[in-house]
C-alpha cells in the first residue's frame, strides 16, 4: 500500500525516536529514568511548598503550581525534542545529511522526532499528575473535568510546541557548538515567563507583556482551567477573560508563531544547504 | 656523533620530564583546555551562566508567590550557584571519559606515558576554576537583582567548608569518572537523571533538614549536602536554626569524604581501567 511522503516521514521518524529514546537500557530502567526525572523535579516544588506553607495543600496556589509543572514537561520533551534530532543526527549519529537525501519530508521528519518525545513526555505528564491526585491533594473532580476544553487545549498547544521546536530546529541547523543549550535556554525562558510555576503578577510590571506574548500562558491557563476551574480563577492575572477569549488568544498566537516557526525554519535550511552546514559536525 | 645530536629526529631527549614533574605537568596539560580553551567560546560562557539564572529566577518568583521569608531567596542564589558545580562535575567530570571514548581520545590517554590520575586531576583543578567564574556571576546576579543580604558568621569556617566540598565533589567526579568508563549509550541517560534527582536530594532550594531525617542522612554522602548547609548557616545568620547538623560536624564530615572520594577514585580507576582493557572497552563506540 503507497502511503504519501509526509505521512510516512513523520511515521518512521516517530518510530525511530521512540526506539532512540528506550531502547538504550531494559524496560525497567527506562520506566524509572522516564518517571524519576519528572517527579523529582515536581518535588522540590512541593517541599518548597510545604516547607513555607507549613503543608497547607488545600490552599488554590498548590494545584496552580503543581498541575503548570506537570504540564509543562510537554515542552521540554516536545519543544527541545524537535530540536534536538538536528543535534542528535548531525552530530552523535552522522545521519542528517542521509535524510536530507532521501526522498522524505525534513520538517515532518524532525516533528517525527518530537512526537516520540511527545509519548514518553505524556507518560510522565500522567504520572506527575496521578501521584498529586493521590498523595498531594490535588483535587481533580472527573466529572467536572472540562474534557472538550481540555483535548481542543491540549492538541493546539502540542502543535504549537512542536512548530516552535521546528524554529529552534532551524537556527540549531545553523548555529555550531551549542549542543542543545538554545532548546535547553528557551524551554527554561519560557518556564518564567508562562507563569508555569507561579501567578505572571509575581513578575516585575516590566517583565509581565513578555508572558502575555508568549501562547504557553494561555495554553497552561486553559489547561488549569479545563482540570479545576475555580482553582485557575482564583488568580487575577488572567481571571476577567472566559475560557472562549483565553482559547481565541492562544489559537491566534499560536498561528501566528507557527507561522514565523515555518518561515525561519525555511530560511535556515535554505542558508544550511547553502552553506554546507547539513553534515558540519562540531560538537563531537 | 655531531651529525647525529644537530638532527632533531636522531638527537636524544634533552630532558625527559617522569615521576612528579610529569605527573604536574598532565595535571596543567588537562586543566587548560579546561580554564584557558572554554572560555574562548564566548556562547558556552553565555549559556552555563543563563541555565542557572533562569532556575535561580524562577524559583525566587515561586518563594515570592508564597511569601517566603527573604532568607529564602538567597537560599535559591547560593543553590543555583552551586548548580553549576555539580553540571560540571556530572557532565564534565564523571561523562568526560567517556566523551574521550566517543572522541577516540581515550586510547590515546592510555598509551601516553603519564598518569591517568593526573589526567582526572588536571580536569578537575580546570573545571572547579573554570566553573567558579560562573558561580560568581550567578552569585553577583542573584544578589543585586533580588537584593540577597549576607551576614557571614565566619569567614575561615566558609573557606574551609568550601574548600572541603569542592575537593570532595571533585573527587567523587573523579570517581564516577572510572564507572562511566564501562557504559555504553547509557551514560548520557544516566548522567541526565543524576540532575532533579540530585537538586531534590542535597536541597539545592530549600534548607535539606526538611527532608525526613534518614533521607537527609542518606543525601549527605554528597559532598554538596553538607557543604551547602553549612554555608547556608554560615552566610545567613538566621539559618543557624534549620541547619541539618552543626558546621564543625559537617567540616569533618566534608573532609573525611575529600579524602575517601579521592583515594577510592585512585583504585576505582585502577580498576576500571584493568577491566576496561581486558574487556575491549577503551575503543568501543556504541551509539
Amino acid at each position: 500500500m503507497q502511503t504519501s511522503t509526509s505521512w510516512r516521514s513523520f511515521r518512521m521518524a516517530a518510530w525511530l525516536g521512540w526506539v532512540i529514546e528506550s531502547n538504550w537500557t531494559d524496560p525497567f530502567l527506562f520506566a524509572v529514568y522516564s518517571i524519576v526525572k519528572p517527579l523529582s523535579g515536581a518535588a522540590i516544588l512541593v517541599i518548597m511548598y510545604g516547607v513555607i506553607t507549613e503543608g497547607n495543600f488545600g490552599s488554590a496556589l498548590f494545584p496552580y503550581i503543581y498541575l503548570g509543572n506537570a504540564f509543562y514537561i510537554y515542552v521540554g520533551a516536545v519543544m527541545t525534542g524537535v530540536s534536538w534530532a538536528v543535534v542528535d543526527d548531525r552530530e552523535l549519529y552522522k545521519t542528517l545529511k542521509y535524510m536530507y537525501i532521501a526522498p522524505i519530508n525534513i520538517p515532518l521528519y524532525l516533528l517525527g522526532r518530537g512526537g516520540a518525545r511527545f509519548v514518553v513526555g505524556s507518560i510522565a505528564v500522567l504520572i506527575t499528575i496521578l501521584t498529586g491526585v493521590f498523595f498531594l491533594n490535588v483535587k481533580i473532580n472527573l466529572a467536572e473535568v472540562n474534557w472538550g476544553l481540555f483535548f481542543v487545549s491540549l492538541t493546539i498547544g502540542i502543535i504549537m510546541l512542536a512548530l516552535i521546536g521546528l524554529m529552534l530546529a532551524g537556527f540549531t541547523l545553523v548555529t555550531a557548538r551549542h549542543e542543545g543549550f538554545i532548546g535547553e535556554a528557551v524551554a527554561a525562558a519560557l518556564y518564567i515567563f508562562s507563569g508555569a510555576v507561579f501567578p505572571l503578577d509575581v513578575l516585575p510590571e516590566w517583565l509581565r507583556p513578555v508572558g502575555y506574548f508568549m501562547p504557553t500562558t494561555y495554553w497552561l491557563e486553559l489547561l488549569r482551567r479545563s482540570l479545576v476551574g475555580e482553582v485557575a480563577n482564583a488568580f487575577p492575572t488572567l481571571s476577567q477573560f472566559s475560557n472562549l477569549e483565553i482559547l481565541g488568544v492562544m489559537i491566534g498566537l499560536s498561528i501566528l508563531f507557527g507561522l514565523v516557526s515555518i518561515w525561519i525554519f525555511k530560511i535556515c535550511d535554505h542558508i544550511a544547504r547553502e552553506n554546507g552546514m547539513i553534515d558540519r559536525t562540531t560538537n563531537y | 656523533m655531531d651529525n647525529l645530536n644537530s638532527n632533531p629526529l636522531t638527537r636524544p631527549y634533552s630532558r625527559k620530564d617522569i615521576g612528579w614533574r610529569l605527573f604536574l605537568k598532565t595535571i596543567i596539560a588537562r586543566s587548560y583546555p579546561r580554564i584557558v580553551g572554554q572560555q574562548r567560546e564566548l556562547s558556552w560562557v553565555l549559556f552555563e551562566i543563563l541555565l542557572p539564572m533562569f532556575a535561580v529566577c524562577t524559583y525566587v518568583f515561586v518563594y515570592r508567590a508564597l511569601n517566603a521569608p527573604e532568607e529564602y531567596i538567597g537560599f535559591v542564589v547560593m543553590g543555583g550557584a552551586m548548580t553549576a558545580f555539580w553540571l560540571n562535575v556530572l557532565w564534565s567530570m564523571s561523562s568526560q571519559l567517556y566523551w574521550e571514548k566517543q572522541q577516540g581520545n581515550l586510547q590515546l590517554y592510555i598509551i601516553a606515558p603519564n598518569s591517568m590520575m593526573a589526567i582526572l586531576l588536571g580536569m578537575a583543578v580546570g573545571g572547579m576554576f573554570a566553573t567558579l567564574l560562573r558561580a560568581v556571576t550567578v552569585t553577583i546576579f542573584g544578589t543585586l537583582v533580588f537584593s540577597v543580604k549576607f551576614e557571614i558568621v565566619s569567614y575561615l569556617q566558609l573557606f574551609a567548608v568550601f574548600t572541603l566540598t569542592m575537593i570532595a565533589l571533585y573527587g567523587m567526579g573523579m570517581m564516577m569518572a572510572s564507572a562511566f568508563l564501562l557504559f555504553g549509550r547509557e551514560a548520557w541517560h544516566i548522567a541526565n537523571l543524576a540532575q532533579e534527582p540530585i537538586f531534590l536530594a542535597s536541597g539545592f532550594f530549600f534548607p535539606i533538614k526538611f527532608l525526613p531525617f534518614w533521607v537527609a542522612a542518606g543525601a549527605s554522602l554528597l559532598p554538596l549536602t553538607l557543604g551547602m548547609d553549612a554555608m547556608r548557616q554560615l552566610v545567613f545568620s538566621s539559618a543557624t536554626s534549620i541547619g541539618f547538623l552543626d558546621v564543625a560536624t559537617e567540616i569533618w564530615i566534608l573532609a573525611g569524604l575529600a579524602v575517601l572520594f579521592i583515594v577510592a577514585s585512585k583504585y576505582l580507576l585502577a580498576y576500571v581501567e584493568k577491566l576496561a582493557v581486558r574487556e575491549g572497552r577503551i575503543t568501543e563506540s556504541r551509539r
